[in-house]
């Protein structure tokens, strides 16, 4: 089935690296996805703060562009995307005066909003529609030696939880498994990695960073894969600058779920953004 | 007694129920605007028409002003119906010629808005005076009870409800479908606030049921079929194979030592997994009765058919048949006492808290056995691998309860079991122990007592829910440790706690087949799952099916003292019920008109209660009037019209439609 896809910004962005191997990855397991027209911010910046109503219509009018365009899945990558968008179409869901409110607002545009798309994480589609199995069909890569932490951060889950446990999710380390790579267990997979803080407050950002990277060390970890392009970010960047702080050593190649898959399926390192990563992965690239 | 040729003369009283009704809906407009409506002749409001003073008023009014039909606006006719039709039958007047409107649980609990609900209660009394003029006169029939009553499910609950009912000379099926009577109790070790041996007091009770001349035990049995009606229930109870003739089984354990397996290898249901037992096993040493069972999921026999069987060989008694079958009794009982109890939490479900996945994460049940001197561990403390005393112990409260994410309700009773197993703990360990709480709750004679011992042994007491536990250490001295992390709501801070052994206070659920004990009985839940009783407060253990009666946890949470009160309550319902010794059986049952049955029998297989039955030689049906419980699908279905019911015949429902939809 196709899915519809809303990219959102920091795919276009920063996380490049996220889009161009799930777009590859996607496309090596034949699952066709279709970019949705003229999509608008999730409502991942501070408008939903200052206008909650306004903000919410804004966030749904993406999920309305995605019904006028038939389909019934809309695939949201981004941990804050699928969060902002779950939200909005759960407060539509639940609350007749949001729903009302958001409909009049998308009528204004031309859209007869029914709310009936429903919002998926491609961890979802992975491993509940196609399914472990046909990943591990796909696996063209020995990484039956690579220790990889599944770092989910908070808003794949957090408050919302429709497709994982919301205390201990799973799905990508079942997503490690079946590449046949060794699924570390740890207790921080959801542990806060300190969203903005690390240019806001840099002391509270770094330090939060720390504990995560220390403890992925700590396991014998050989990398972090994460689904967020914030946590990916923040665990990344600031390597050096917390290593030499804290006086120990804590780097760690950190890359995207879609980029280890891409590499287990054998994909040409370029096609998955690997050159734009900072820390490569020796072990698996050379 | 009145016939419809008479003058009909209404009387019409809508109660103001104090402020639950007279809050929200005029209740002397609607006085005002029935008294102008057809045939009636006297309409007032007052106060409390379930009072003395209310019911008089009904009958003063019947006899002076010559009334012969009676409509009563108040609340549900199932809190109140029987009052005002035994108000209206003192009076002399036939008590069906008495109809009740419930503007209370239809109207003013559910409505705020004032006129509306002025609008609906004189919709609904308008459309009971159109009704109530077309009712007939009715009798209700009389059915002897049944002394005899079955129990199901042999917790301390259904055994102390079996030991009432049995010395009181009535005869007791009791019903189990495990392998042994004693239920959770049987596992604890000690009972709180008293610490007394929660064996030494329960065993005895049950060896009084095996032997009590009254009681007939059927363990490893479960009721597979009920019918019929209070006072006249029969029942099915399906014996499963236990592979062991029971009246042979002497309980020496010979089987056991001679079984193929020369180690116990399959999880022991009765300590929780703590310890293995073989295929053929007695589920504890006291087990009642003393029978062993053959477990035909683990049995070589039954795996592969190639056993050789030692365990048959070893018996004496030549107890063994391996070619048992379930078997079938019917029993007739007029009265049913359910004590199914319930089902702990399962602790997987809590995934912050680990257990399953951090070995040293135990569910309180599994630290009963633990602390229990006939235990896996024979009362030591021990962690997961079998040898290591724990320093210190974490027990978390609330685990599953009072959790959006889980069940909501309290449970009632961990608070109480969580202090006790502190207590035991540190006696039998010398750890130290910290107890997470978010309330803690010990209301109960002795109880808070005993929070106030606790709080002078030493027990490290930290107020806050529990946000995880898991192994991230962060310093060398941690490594090894679990670690718990909670706010302490005391001090305002996140605390982490590095303890040796969590403990995890599971809440109580309904039980697992509750939904399916539920529809054989034919009684309610609650929303949660747990069986509900007919009135929270004065029919705490009666149900709305008559004769069918509950206690202990099947109803909700409770602990020892609370279920066998409640025990001793649904036994003596039942016997109230079986020394008057008849059931009055309502009359709003169906009639088949003989002359217009066409004998196609459309209507028998409508009929949920089998109350139906075709006559060959006449070629026409009948109801059994003893078994129609008066829903009306046969009417719907008759294509003759050949079928009516009372109270609910078409001229009263007609009317009453009427009535409602006329300005």
């Amino acid at each position: 089935m196709e899915y519809l896809y809303y990219p959102g910004c920091s795919l276009k962005s920063s996380g490049r690296a996220f889009e161009e191997s799930l777009l590859a990855v996607f496309k090596s397991l034949n699952i066709p996805l279709k970019e949705i027209e003229d999509w608008n911010c999730c409502g991942a910046t501070s408008y939903m703060s200052i206008n909650e109503c306004n903000a919410i219509s804004l966030i749904a009018r993406n999920l309305a562009i995605a019904e006028k365009m038939g389909g019934t899945d809309l695939m949201a990558p981004c941990a804050a995307c699928f969060m902002g968008l779950t939200k909005t179409k759960n407060y539509v869901e639940t609350n007749p005066k949001i729903r009302e409110n958001v409909t009049a607002d998308l009528k204004k545009i031309g859209f007869e909003f029914e709310n009936k798309i429903n919002v998926r994480h491609p961890l979802d589609i992975l491993v509940n529609d196609i399914g472990t199995d046909k990943i591990k069909s796909q696996v063209k890569t020995n990484l039956k030696d690579l220790k990889v932490v599944s770092y989910y951060g908070c808003q794949l889950v957090r408050p919302f939880s429709p497709f994982d446990d919301q205390r201990d999710p799973q799905t990508m380390d079942q997503i490690v498994k079946a590449l046949g790579a060794q699924a570390i267990d740890w207790p921080l997979k959801t542990r806060c990695c300190s969203g903005t803080m690390t240019s806001t407050l840099s002391d509270i950002g770094t330090r939060m960073n720390f504990l995560l990277l220390k403890e992925a060390k700590e396991r014998g970890a050989d990398m972090i894969i994460t689904a967020c392009p914030l946590c990916q970010f923040n665990l990344e960047c600031f390597q050096g600058k917390i290593s030499s702080k804290f006086g120990e050593d804590v780097k760690i190649p950190v890359y995207y779920f879609t980029q280890l898959m891409g590499l287990a399926f054998g994909l040409p390192k370029k096609e998955i953004g690997l050159h734009r990563m900072l820390s490569p992965l020796y072990s698996v690239t050379n | 007694m009145t016939n419809q040729k008479e003058e009909i003369r209404i009387g019409f009283y809508i109660c103001h129920c104090g402020h639950n009704i007279g809050s929200i809906v005029d209740c002397p407009a609607v006085a005002e605007y029935a008294s102008k409506l057809p045939h009636v002749v006297v309409s007032k409001d007052y106060k409390y028409m379930c009072s003395d003073p209310g019911q008089e008023l009904i009958q003063k009014d019947i006899r002076e002003q010559g009334l012969n039909r009676i409509v009563v606006a108040s609340c549900s006719p199932l809190l109140h119906e029987p009052t005002f039709r035994g108000a209206t039958a003192k009076a002399g007047l036939n008590e069906f010629y008495f109809q009740m409107v419930n503007i209370r649980e239809n109207v003013s609990w559910v409505h705020e808005d004032k006129d509306l609900s002025l609008i609906k209660a004189k919709d609904l009394v308008r459309a009971a005076i159109h009704r109530v003029a077309y009712h007939k006169a009715l009798e209700k029939k009389k059915v002897p009870v049944n002394p005899d009553v079955l129990i199901v499910g042999g917790g301390i609950a259904g055994i102390s409800a079996s030991l009432t009912m049995a010395n009181a000379g009535k005869k007791v099926y009791l019903v189990e479908k495990d392998a042994t009577i004693g239920g959770y109790m049987a596992k604890f070790d000690k009972t709180f606030p008293t610490l007394d041996c929660a064996a030494c007091i329960l065993t005895p009770k049950m060896s009084s049921v095996l032997k009590h001349p009254n009681i007939t035990l059927w363990t490893w049995s479960e009721v597979s079929e009920v019918s019929g009606f209070v006072g006249n229930y029969k029942v099915k109870v399906t014996k499963k194979p236990r592979y062991i003739k029971e009246e042979l089984c002497v309980g020496c354990l010979a089987c056991v030592e001679q079984c193929t397996f020369k180690e116990g290898k399959f999880p022991d249901e009765f300590n929780f997994g703590l310890s293995k037992r073989k295929p053929v096993y007695m589920p504890f040493p006291q087990a009642t009765p003393q029978v062993v069972v053959v477990d035909d999921k683990t049995c070589l026999h039954f795996k592969t058919g190639k056993c050789p069987q030692t365990c048959m060989k070893a018996c004496d008694r030549n107890a063994f048949d391996f070619n048992q079958k379930p078997e079938v009794v019917e029993i007739n009982v007029g009265t049913v006492i359910l004590t199914t109890g319930f089902k702990p939490f399962e602790a997987k479900r809590a995934t912050n808290y680990g257990y399953g996945k951090y070995p040293n994460v135990f569910t309180s049940l599994e630290v009963e056995r633990l602390v229990n001197a006939s235990g896996p561990t024979e009362g030591h403390v021990l962690l997961r691998d079998g040898k290591t005393h724990p320093k210190s112990i974490g027990i978390i409260h609330c685990v599953g309860s009072r959790d959006d994410k889980t069940n909501k309700w309290c449970s009632k009773v961990c608070c109480m079991y969580s202090l006790k197993l502190a207590h035991l703990l540190k006696e039998h360990s010398g750890a130290e122990i910290y107890n997470f709480y978010i309330d803690m709750r010990t209301p109960g004679k002795g109880y808070e007592e005993f929070y106030d011992k606790l709080l002078n042994e030493g027990v490290q007491f930290i107020r806050g829910r529990v946000s995880e536990v898991n192994d991230w250490a962060t310093t060398p001295d941690e490594k090894g440790k679990l670690i718990i992390r909670a706010e302490d709501t005391l001090i305002g801070r996140v605390r982490r706690i590095p303890v040796d052994m969590v403990v995890l206070s599971v809440g109580l659920e309904p039980a697992e087949d509750a939904q399916d004990v539920r529809k054989m009985f034919n009684i309610s839940c609650s929303n949660e799952g747990f069986f509900l009783e007919r009135h929270p407060k004065l029919a705490p253990v009666s149900t709305f099916t008559d004769g069918i009666f509950i206690a202990g946890a099947c109803q909700g949470p409770k602990d020892i003292p609370d279920s066998v009160a409640q025990a001793g309550a649904a036994a003596a319902e039942a016997l109230a019920l079986i020394d008057s010794g008849h059931v009055e059986l309502e009359p709003n049952t169906a009639c088949i008109i003989e002359d217009r049955c066409c004998g196609c029998q459309v209507c028998i297989n409508m009929c949920p209660y089998k109350a139906i039955t075709f006559d060959p030689d006449k070629k026409k049906s009948s109801v059994n009037e003893a078994l129609c419980k008066g829903c009306g699908t046969c009417v719907a279905s008759c294509g003759s019209n050949a079928i009516f019911q009372n109270l609910f015949e078409d001229e009263e429902i007609m009317s009453e439609l009427n009535g409602l939809l006329i300005e």
